[in-house]
């Protein structure tokens, strides 16, 4: 990208050369969704990692000496959050302890580029990398796993083996946290797939910035309230490494859907991305609507709200060739599909409370 | 008219041999001389992608989520659809549409 030269370029006489409407100086280099302010990129930056910052600090996202994993997957959110992160950690004096901990996937011709980018960050930032696999957690590589399944139900396998093994990473760094690069586009998406699943237990918790508490390890996401624009916006101005593949066998067709919904929204009123957060965050759950309650996997110790976790069923199922085992509609309150982990049987374990629910991170 | 296009998040998978720079050299079809972006866009389609445009257009704009940038501003700062294109620019699309 040659011609996206630092520092402005001469503007041609023409509309587009406003002048940012915060300093009145320099010649505006974006609109910002969330305001629709005209701003120039050095305006840019500084609010773009001020908000950031506020939000660590409003939200209590950190303790002075902890351990922090970044999850990264080399792409733009990732290493987007790993860059600015580093950045606020030295400028604010956080005195955090940062990690880049990656999952590798084994999943050739994506993850394997994908882990380049992340290897690059890692002298780039100076942020020491920890990559753990799903051959060596779980004996299976997704290119393994799809060879026995096929390209159907894939993602199930893939998303909650890949919780638990950020879970596991994070365990072997011993970090008091793991941040992701989750943006506010992706947490409004996430909304609505939840109210499109009837997923009320998920619904409930995918808009907090921070989630599992009561867990092993701690998640939140600091970008909550970034748009995906200004991520990439950010990224673009600062020559930032990140890698931009989609995976090879996800076709995720609803989310998908819900996406481009969201993206059509943000088009007609940007502001409809933070408006669905917010409904997010304030829907009040009927104390009759049954919670699943978190214990642990009999077999493996993880946290789970049935005896086996879901991963330990999944590979049950993959180590005695019934790949099946564990997929597809499971009866009950949250109406489980393919792609939600969660068997919420009506069981004697279920009560109605909010707090802590079923183990796992899916926001 | 001399423009440059730089493709990128992923767009220039949409291209012949994923290359993200294109020197192009098009001609205004209007009759007064003038490139808008609209015309550029429908350009671009018939001219250089390969392989599945609605990654890239939707009706006869860029698919929401690809951000566009005129000599490194973005687009909707410079009239959009309606932006005039000059000799020597440099337009940008980056796809936020892939994984992060």
């Amino acid at each position: 990208m040659d011609s996206a030269v630092d520092g402005p370029r001469q503007p041609p006489a023409r509309a587009g050369s406003r002048l940012c409407t915060r300093c009145g100086e320099r010649k505006a280099a974006l609109k910002r969704p969330k305001t629709l302010e005209q701003i120039c990129r050095e305006c840019f930056y500084v609010v773009f990692e001020d908000e950031i910052h506020q939000t660590i600090v409003d939200n209590n996202l950190f303790k002075p000496g902890d351990r922090v994993a970044i999850g990264a997957s080399g792409g733009k959110d990732s290493t987007v959050l790993a860059y600015v992160l580093s950045e606020l950690n030295r400028r604010h004096k956080y005195c955090l302890d940062l990690f880049l901990l990656s999952v590798d996937e084994g999943i050739t011709g994506y993850r394997d580029d994908s882990l380049e980018t992340v290897k690059r960050n890692e002298i780039q930032y100076g942020l020491p990398l920890k990559i753990v696999s799903y051959k060596d957690l779980y004996g299976w590589t997704m290119d393994d796993i799809v060879k026995a399944i096929g390209l159907k139900n894939n993602c199930t396998f893939c998303g909650v083996f890949r919780r638990q093994a950020l879970d596991r990473g994070a365990a072997l760094l011993k970090v008091d946290k793991i941040v992701t690069g989750h943006n506010a586009d992706d947490i409004a998406e996430t909304v609505l797939l939840n109210i499109l699943r009837g997923d009320i237990a998920r619904l409930s918790r995918c808009t907090f910035i921070t989630t599992g508490e009561d867990g092993p390890i701690p998640r939140c996401k600091p970008f909550k309230y970034t748009y995906e624009k200004e991520i990439v916006m950010y990224a673009y101005f600062k020559k930032l490494d990140y890698f931009s593949t989609e995976c090879i066998y996800s076709p995720n067709a609803y989310r998908g859907f819900a996406r481009e919904f969201i993206k059509d929204l943000e088009r007609m009123r940007p502001r409809a991305i933070l408006d669905i957060i917010k409904s997010g965050e304030n829907f009040r759950i009927s104390t009759t609507t049954r919670m699943p309650e978190q214990g642990t996997c009999e077999r493996c110790g993880y946290i789970s709200s049935q005896k086996l976790c879901k991963a330990c069923v999944l590979l049950d199922g993959l180590n005695r060739g019934l790949p099946k085992l564990g997929i597809g509609r499971t009866k009950g309150i949250a109406g489980g599909d393919g792609d939600c982990e969660q068997q919420a049987t009506r069981s004697e374990r279920n009560r109605s409370s909010l707090q802590g629910k079923h183990g796992n991170f899916d926001f | 008219m001399h423009l440059t296009l730089e493709f990128g998040g992923g767009l220039e998978l949409l291209l012949e041999k994923s290359t993200k720079v294109h020197k192009v050299d098009l001609q205004p079809n209007d009759g007064d001389g003038k490139v808008v972006m609209k015309g550029l866009l429908a350009w671009v389609k018939s001219n250089l992608i390969k392989e599945r445009p609605e990654m890239f257009l939707k009706g006869d704009s860029v698919r929401p989520g690809v951000l566009v940038l005129i000599n490194d501003c973005d687009w909707e700062l410079c009239g959009g659809l309606d932006a005039e294109l000059e000799e020597k620019d440099v337009v940008v699309f980056i796809s936020t549409l892939h994984g992060g």
